[in-house]
């Protein structure tokens, strides 16, 4: 399975980050979106990186970014885990269908039943413009997402 | 292989050789467990390559997780005003699990500093971006946690630092 293209758009989804809260990413046209799949809520190379990722949240706002992680656990490990870890964006759950969004960005690893730790930078348009999927155990960093919003932004600001 | 940017300035604390043929940057968090384990392993590393090695301490604080690190990171800066941030740096790794504000104070005594110099010196605004800036440079060079290192400015994964630096010594005198 091979990760969603740069130039490609990337496929609407809606799901659910909280038992009664949904998010679709057509609700961020007009803004930037940094779409970061991760294995599994707990195992400690996701809590790094979102981790890293919650330290930069107002960065990636100064950015016109929002950042959005997406994995297979249910929704009430989601609220759990997000409380613990003081999480300042959603993290939205994958369960049913399992995996259907990690699939339609070609993301998911069928053997494990987890999505692969990728991610996506979706322009304001929907576009994929930038995509990374890191050896599951490795924590990526932050420095490809910023790099690639520098680049959109000043594209368009060209 | 992400490199560290910007490179190692007269801005950093350095401690050792400024000659010395390797640098080792560590991007740390005080609070931080992980941390707070390689501080010993770090000590150890300078007293084997004496005069070989420049070590360079960058903050990196994760403050969502670890409430007390931000506050830590700007006391060892604020410190650093009055030449003193490898006292402070040595003493917060030393006391991971006391890092109140009111410890901070009493350490700032025991290394000493004076407290009212101190308290002012810890609002100061160049202390403040110190941190915020060490912290970004992280994320450009590729910190994705802590600690992170970096060997003569290339980011170092593995976990033995002294058998990375050993090599790199020989091929330096070739």
């Amino acid at each position: 399975m091979a990760a969603l293209q740069t130039g490609t758009q990337a496929p609407d989804f809606c799901l659910p980050t909280t038992p009664d809260q949904k998010v679709s990413l057509s609700e961020f046209r007009g803004q930037n979106v940094v779409l970061a799949f991760y294995p599994a809520d707990w195992s400690p190379v996701c809590g790094d990186e979102l981790a890293l990722f919650n330290e930069l949240v107002s960065d990636f706002k100064g950015m016109n970014a929002e950042v959005i992680g997406i994995s297979v656990d249910g929704v009430w490990c989601h609220v759990a885990f997000a409380q613990e870890r003081k999480y300042h964006f959603p993290i939205l759950s994958d369960f049913e269908p399992k995996g259907a969004v990690a699939r339609n960005f070609g993301v998911y690893r069928e053997k494990e039943g987890v999505s692969e730790r990728a991610l996506f930078v979706i322009d304001r348009d929907g576009v994929v413009r930038w995509s990374y999927v890191s050896p599951i155990g490795i924590n990526p960093g932050a420095d490809g997402v910023i790099s690639a919003l520098e680049e959109i932004n000043k594209k368009r600001s060209a | 292989m992400a490199g560290l940017q910007p490179p190692v300035s007269e801005k950093d604390h350095i401690q050792g050789n400024e000659n010395a043929p390797v640098t080792l940057v560590e991007y740390g968090d005080y609070e931080c467990p992980y941390c707070g384990m390689a501080y010993p392993m770090i000590k150890k590393v300078q007293r084997h390559f004496a005069d070989d090695l420049r070590f360079v301490f960058r903050n990196f604080p994760l403050s969502e997780s670890h409430p007390h690190a931000v506050q830590a990171a700007e006391a060892t800066e604020a410190a650093g005003l009055r030449g003193k941030f490898w006292e402070m740096h040595d003493t917060l790794y030393e006391n991971q699990d006391a890092l109140e504000t009111d410890d901070i104070f009493l350490y700032s005594e025991r290394i000493g500093l004076k407290l009212d110099q101190f308290k002012k010196d810890l609002s100061n605004k160049d202390v403040i971006l110190k941190v915020q800036s060490d912290f970004k440079s992280g994320v450009r060079s590729g910190v994705n946690g802590t600690p992170n290192y970096f060997i003569n400015g290339f980011k170092y994964e593995g976990d033995n630092l002294t058998e990375a630096i050993t090599k790199i010594l020989s091929v330096v005198r070739g």
